[in-house]
C-alpha cells in the first residue's frame, strides 16, 4: 500500500458513464419506498435476505418511526440488464422535509432521475407534488411506479390516469408493482437502465465532486458522501473544499452497498463516499465543491449555500441538575449535525439552558426529541422564534436579537426589521380560498397564483415569525394534506413589532414571551390565554393570565378553581394505596415549573404556541 | 379518661362531637405510657361473594364451594398468630368486612368474637360491626348474628332506586333492600347503611330525593361514597370503551356539598369525607383508622398496623389458607415503616376527619419535627384561600377544602 499520493491500479476501471445510473424515490409516506429500496437491494443482491432488516436506509430511530429521511443515504447495485450489460445503479434516499430542502435540492442535483412511486389504492398525494416538480427541475426523467397493486382496494388504471392527469406525466409505460410481494422489481430495473439518462462527465478534467451530505461515525470519523461530476478521487489524493477553503488528505474512497465497500477510486458520474480525518461535521458543508488540491477546477459548483439556522428556541433541563448532561449532549448532537448551533442561555424561571439555532419547526422537534431519547433528557422548550435585526436609537448600534427575553425597552429601538420568505404553495384549488385566507391572516403578500389541471400554484411573501409555529401544521390540516409548501428567505424588513409577555397569576412568564406583529398583538394574545387555559391544570385558587404589552393587558383569561379531589373511600386497607397516589401526585408537581405559585406542565410551553383553528 | 388527649385528633375547646374512646396514647408508639393501655381494633376478612360488583375493587372473590370448617379453623389461627404478637391491650373494636362477611356462617362469627374476647379481653363498650348483604337470605341470619356477639351491622343498601341497584349489579331491588334495613334495625343496637351516588346522569334534585328518604329511616349513621371508577373493575373497562361517561367534577362538587349541607340538617353531620353520624354514632373502628391507631388485620389481604409495623396478609383466598396451615398465620409481608412514612399516613388519614389532627402528637411520636411535617408556606397559602385552618399544633381541613382534600394533602405533606 502506498502511503501517499495518488494510488494507479492496474487492471481496474472506473465504470463508464454510460453504464451509470443515479436515480432517487419520490413517494408519499407508506406509498412503500423503503420497501422498494429494500426491494431492489435484495434482487440485485446487495444484501442477502438474512441480513435485510426492514427499511435498511433509514439509520436512526427517529426515521424509522416518523417515515422521514433525515440524513440522506445512498446505496450502490450492480444490475445485470437484459442486454447483457452490467450497470451501477445508485440510489439515492433524500430527506422529505422543507426544513431540508436546500439539502434535498443537492441530493435531486447528483441524480438523472427518479423513481415516482404511487399507491394503488391511494392514488397521488399531495405531498409528492412538491417533490415531483423539484425533480423536474432538476432535468430528472421519472419512471412511474404504481405500487401496492395486490391489495384489494388497488385501482392501478385509475392511478395510471391520475398521474397523467393531475401530474401530466406519460404514464403509459407505468410499472405496476408490489414491492411486498416482489412483484415488478425486475422491470422497474430495466426501465432505469433504459429510461433515465447516464451522466455526463470528463475524466481528465480537474477533479469536480459535489459534497451531498455527511455524517459523524464513531469508527470512519466525518464520512462524506460526494458525486464526482469531473476527474476521478482516489484514496491518498489532496483536495481541497472550495467553499470552506480547507484541505485534507483522503485515506478512504467506496460505496455503500448498502455495506460500506472501499473501492480504489470514483470516477466521473459515479456517488460514493471518502473519509478525510475529519473531526467535525461542521468542517463539511453541503453543497460545497470539492476539487484536487494541485490542480484544482476552475470554478465551483453552482448552488451552494451557507446553512443558516432559522428558527431559534431555548432548552433546558426540566431537573437543573441535568445541565451538564445537556451541554455534554447537545455537544455530541452537533458534532453529527451541523446545522444546528447553540449557545448558553439563562432564564429567570427556567435556570441555565441552552439558546439553540434550527433549521426550522422539524429540525427543532427532531433535535428535542433525539436529545429526550437518545440521552435521556427531560426538557422544557420554550417559544420558537426567528432572528430579529434591531437598530438602536441615538446610534446605539445594531443587535441581531435571539431571544425576546433580550428585547431591548421600545424607547431605545429605532428601527425593527424580521425575516421574510417567499413561499410557494401547491394545492387543489378547493382548498385555495382558505389557504389564501390562511396567508393574509399571517400578514402574506400575494405574489402570484397559476392554475394547472385543477391545480393551483401560489406564492406569498410573508415574515417568517408567521411562519415558524404552526404556519405548516394549519396548511395540512386545512387541505386535508393536500397542500405543499416550499420556501427560502429573501431577506429582512422593518416591521411593527412588540414584545407581548404572558403573566400567570400576575407574575410574567419569561418562557413564554413573544414577538409579535402589533396588528396582530390582540389575537394571538387571545389565542395564547386560552390555550393556556386549557394547558394549565385546575388550581386550589382562581388563576388569571393576562397577555399584556408593555404595562397595557391586551387579553385576559381566568382558570377556576379546583373543586374536587378527593378519594371517596379509605379504611385500614386502603393506606398504603392512597400513600401512592401521594407521592405520584407529588411526582407530578416535579415535572411541572412553579410561577407565582402556579404549577405549568413543561408540555405547556411549545403547545402554547400552536394557534388553533382560529388563527 | 376526657382529660386524656386523643391520639393524633385534636381536643377541641367545645365539647366533642365524637365517641368517648379511650385515647391515652399513641398506639403507634408504645401501647403502654402513664399505665394505660391503648386499646386495639380487629379487623377480619371474609372475601366471599355471591358475585362481583362492577364498581368494587376491594378483595372479593366468588367460589362455588367454601370449606367453612377450614375457613373457621384458619381464620382462629391466624387471629391467635396476631394476638401472640400485641397482647394485653383490650379492643376497642371488631370489624368483619369483605367480600360479604353476612355470608359467614354465625357459628364462626361467634367463634372469632369468642376467641378475640379471650385473647385480648373488650372494652365495656365494645362495637362489633359486620357488613352485610341487604338481602332477604341473609337477613334471616341477622339474628343469629346478633346472638353471636355483632351489635353493629353496616348494610350495603347501596342505592334506593331498583334501576340504578341494577346499574350497581346488586341483586336485591329496593323492596328487599329496605325489608333487611327492617330487620336489622330490630335485630342490632346500631345499624349503618351505604350508599353510591353521583351514578352518572343522576342530578342533584335526584340525589337530594334519595337523600332525604334516606335519612328518613333513622339510622344513626350513615356512608355516602361518590361513585369512582377503579382501574380494575368492569365500570373502568366501560369507561375506557367510553361506554360509561366520567362525572364532571364541578358536578360531584355540587353533590359533594349537597350531601354535606343536608345530613348536617338532619343532624348526622360529616364527620370524615363520606361519613356521616349524629354525635357519638361514628364507627369507632372506622376512627381508630383515621386516627392512625393500631389494628390487627386477620383474614385475605387484611392490612394491619401495629406498633410501627405494617402487616399484609396473602390476597388470594387458596394462599392465604395454604399459608396459615404453612406457617400458623397469612401474613405475606410484615415490616417496619419508618418514621416518615408513618407521619404521613397520620396526615393523610387524620386529615379526612373534620377533627384534623395534632402536629405536635404526630412529632412526638414518630420523632419528627413538628415544623418539618408539613409545607408551612402552602398551609399558610390554602388558608387564605379558606380550604385550611391552623391554630397552635392543630391542623384542619375546613368544610370548603374537604372536596379537594387529595390535592391539599399534596401540596402540604413534607414528609
Amino acid at each position: 500500500m502506498l502511503s501517499s499520493g495518488p494510488v494507479l491500479l492496474i487492471g481496474y476501471d472506473v465504470t463508464e458513464l454510460s453504464k451509470i445510473r443515479n436515480f432517487s424515490i419520490i413517494a408519499h409516506i407508506d406509498h412503500g419506498k423503503s420497501t422498494l429500496a429494500d426491494r431492489l437491494i435484495q434482487e440485485t443482491g446487495g444484501l442477502t435476505a438474512r441480513e435485510m432488516t426492514s427499511q435498511v436506509l433509514d439509520n436512526m430511530d427517529i426515521e424509522k418511526e416518523r417515515g422521514i429521511t433525515i440524513k440522506a443515504q445512498t446505496v450502490r447495485l450492480d444490475y445485470t440488464a437484459d442486454d447483457g450489460l452490467t450497470y451501477e445503479l445508485n440510489l439515492m434516499d433524500t430527506p422529505g422535509h422543507v426544513d431540508f430542502a436546500y439539502e434535498v435540492s443537492r441530493s435531486l442535483a447528483a441524480c438523472e432521475g427518479a423513481l415516482l412511486v404511487v399507491d394503488a389504492a391511494q392514488g397521488v398525494e399531495a405531498q409528492t407534488l412538491a417533490n415531483v416538480y423539484q425533480s423536474i427541475e432538476h432535468d430528472h426523467e421519472i419512471v412511474p411506479v404504481i405500487n401496492k397493486i395486490d391489495l384489494p382496494a388497488a385501482e392501478p388504471e385509475r392511478v395510471r390516469k391520475e398521474i397523467e392527469d393531475v401530474i401530466g406525466l406519460d404514464a403509459s409505460e407505468a410499472v405496476f408493482a408490489s414491492a411486498k410481494a416482489g412483484i415488478g422489481i425486475k422491470e422497474i430495473l430495466e426501465q432505469i437502465v433504459k429510461k433515465i439518462p447516464p451522466p455526463k462527465g470528463d475524466r481528465d478534467a480537474p477533479l469536480k465532486a459535489m459534497l451531498v451530505d455527511s455524517w459523524y461515525d464513531p469508527y470512519l470519523g466525518v464520512v462524506i458522501l460526494i458525486r464526482v461530476i469531473d476527474g476521478a478521487i482516489k484514496k491518498g489524493q489532496q483536495i481541497k473544499f472550495m467553499q470552506a477553503g480547507t484541505t485534507h488528505l483522503i485515506d478512504r474512497v467506496g460505496c455503500m452497498r448498502p455495506k460500506i465497500e472501499q473501492l480504489p477510486e470514483l470516477g466521473p458520474g459515479e456517488i460514493g463516499f471518502i473519509t478525510a480525518q475529519i473531526k467535525e461535521v461542521a468542517q463539511t458543508r453541503v453543497g460545497d465543491t470539492i476539487t484536487d488540491a494541485k490542480r484544482p477546477a476552475a470554478e465551483p459548483l453552482p448552488g451552494f449555500k451557507e446553512v443558516q439556522p432559522v428558527v431559534f428556541c431555548g432548552l433546558f433541563p426540566t431537573d437543573a441538575n441535568d445541565f451538564e448532561k445537556l451541554r455534554e449532549s447537545i455537544s455530541k448532537l452537533r458534532l453529527n449535525d451541523a446545522s444546528f448551533s447553540f449557545e448558553m442561555e439563562t432564564s429567570a424561571a427556567l435556570g441555565f439552558g441552552f439558546r439553540c439555532g434550527f433549521l426550522g419547526l422539524l429540525h427543532l422537534e427532531i433535535i428535542q426529541e433525539r436529545l429526550t431519547r437518545e440521552y435521556d433528557l427531560d426538557l422544557i422548550t420554550t417559544a420558537p422564534s426567528v432572528v430579529y435585526q434591531i437598530q438602536l436609537a441615538h446610534n446605539g448600534g445594531e443587535m441581531a436579537l435571539h431571544n425576546p427575553a433580550d428585547m431591548p425597552d421600545p424607547s431605545r429601538i429605532a428601527m425593527i426589521e424580521e425575516p421574510w420568505i417567499e413561499a410557494v404553495i401547491y394545492c387543489p384549488d378547493e382548498y385555495l380560498g382558505s389557504i389564501l385566507k390562511l396567508c393574509q391572516d399571517r400578514r402574506g403578500i400575494q405574489k402570484g397564483l397559476t392554475y394547472v389541471a385543477g391545480r393551483a400554484q401560489v406564492t406569498y411573501e410573508l415574515p417568517l415569525n408567521e411562519v415558524v409555529f404552526d404556519f405548516y401544521d394549519r396548511l395540512k390540516s386545512i387541505s386535508r394534506g393536500y397542500a405543499s409548501f416550499d420556501y427560502h428567505q429573501i431577506g429582512y424588513r422593518e416591521g411593527d413589532l412588540v414584545k407581548m409577555s404572558i403573566m400567570v397569576n400576575s407574575e410574567a412568564v419569561d418562557a413564554l414571551s413573544m414577538i409579535v406583529h402589533r396588528g396582530t398583538a390582540e389575537s394571538r394574545g387571545r389565542g395564547m390565554c386560552e390555550r393556556l387555559k386549557d394547558l394549565i391544570p385546575r388550581h386550589l385558587f382562581k388563576i388569571p393570565i393576562q397577555a399584556a404589552i408593555g404595562g397595557k393587558v391586551i387579553a385576559r383569561e381566568t382558570i377556576a378553581a379546583m373543586r374536587k379531589d378527593v378519594t371517596a373511600k379509605c379504611y385500614g386497607g386502603d393506606i398504603s394505596r392512597k400513600k401512592k397516589l401521594l407521592d405520584k401526585q407529588k411526582e407530578g408537581k416535579k415535572r411541572m415549573r412553579e410561577y407565582g405559585s402556579v404549577s405549568i406542565p413543561q408540555e405547556a410551553f411549545i403547545a402554547a404556541l400552536r394557534m388553533g383553528d382560529d388563527a | 379518661m376526657g382529660t386524656s388527649p386523643p391520639p393524633f385528633g385534636l381536643s377541641l375547646s367545645k365539647p366533642s362531637l365524637l365517641p368517648d374512646l379511650p385515647k391515652e396514647e399513641a398506639s403507634t408508639g408504645s401501647a403502654r405510657a402513664g399505665g394505660h393501655i391503648a386499646p386495639l381494633a380487629l379487623y377480619i376478612h371474609w372475601p366471599f361473594c355471591v358475585s362481583k360488583c362492577p364498581y368494587c375493587d376491594f378483595n372479593s372473590h366468588v367460589r362455588e364451594q367454601v370449606d367453612q370448617h377450614a375457613w373457621k379453623s384458619a381464620l382462629l389461627t391466624d387471629l391467635a398468630h396476631e394476638a401472640a404478637l400485641i397482647p394485653g391491650r383490650p379492643l376497642s373494636s371488631i370489624f368483619f368486612g369483605g367480600g360479604t362477611p353476612s355470608l359467614m356462617p354465625p357459628a364462626t362469627v361467634a367463634a372469632l368474637i369468642e376467641a378475640a374476647d379471650r385473647h385480648w379481653g373488650f372494652t365495656p363498650d365494645v362495637e362489633i360491626t359486620l357488613e352485610a348483604n341487604p338481602s332477604s337470605v341473609e337477613a334471616a341470619r341477622f339474628a343469629d348474628l346478633a346472638l353471636a356477639g355483632i351489635n353493629r351491622v353496616s348494610l350495603g343498601l347501596q342505592a334506593l332506586d331498583d334501576e340504578a341497584l341494577h346499574f350497581l349489579g346488586r341483586a336485591h331491588d329496593v323492596k328487599e333492600g329496605l325489608a333487611a334495613l327492617d330487620t336489622a334495625q330490630a335485630n342490632f343496637g346500631r345499624t349503618t347503611f351505604d350508599l353510591i351516588y353521583a351514578r352518572p346522569g343522576q342530578s342533584l334534585a335526584n340525589w337530594e330525593a334519595e337523600l332525604a328518604r334516606a335519612l328518613a329511616f333513622g339510622t344513626g349513621h350513615l356512608s355516602l361514597y361518590q361513585l369512582t371508577i377503579e382501574p380494575g373493575t368492569r365500570f373502568a373497562t366501560l369507561t375506557a370503551q367510553g361506554k360509561l361517561p366520567p362525572v364532571d367534577p364541578d358536578h360531584g362538587a355540587d353533590l359533594f356539598e349537597q350531601t354535606r349541607a343536608q345530613t348536617a340538617a338532619a343532624g348526622l353531620p360529616a364527620y370524615e369525607i363520606s361519613n356521616h353520624a349524629r354525635p357519638g354514632q361514628e364507627s369507632r373502628h372506622n376512627l381508630t383508622y383515621w386516627r392512625y391507631g393500631d389494628y390487627a388485620g386477620v383474614g385475605p389481604g387484611a392490612h394491619g398496623r401495629r406498633g410501627g409495623m405494617a402487616t399484609i396478609r396473602h390476597k388470594k383466598p387458596e394462599n392465604w389458607l395454604n399459608a396459615v396451615a404453612r406457617n400458623g398465620h397469612g401474613n405475606q409481608s410484615e415490616g417496619a415503616l419508618a418514621p416518615a412514612e408513618r407521619a404521613s399516613e397520620a396526615l393523610l388519614m387524620g386529615l379526612r376527619l373534620r377533627e384534623g389532627v395534632d402536629l405536635a402528637r404526630i412529632a412526638g411520636v414518630t420523632g419528627i419535627a413538628e415544623d418539618t411535617l408539613v409545607d408551612g408556606t402552602a398551609v399558610a397559602r390554602l388558608e387564605g384561600h379558606g380550604l385550611m385552618r391552623r391554630a397552635g399544633s392543630a391542623l384542619m381541613v375546613t368544610d370548603q377544602g374537604m372536596p379537594v382534600l387529595d390535592r391539599i394533602l399534596a401540596e402540604i405533606v413534607a414528609v
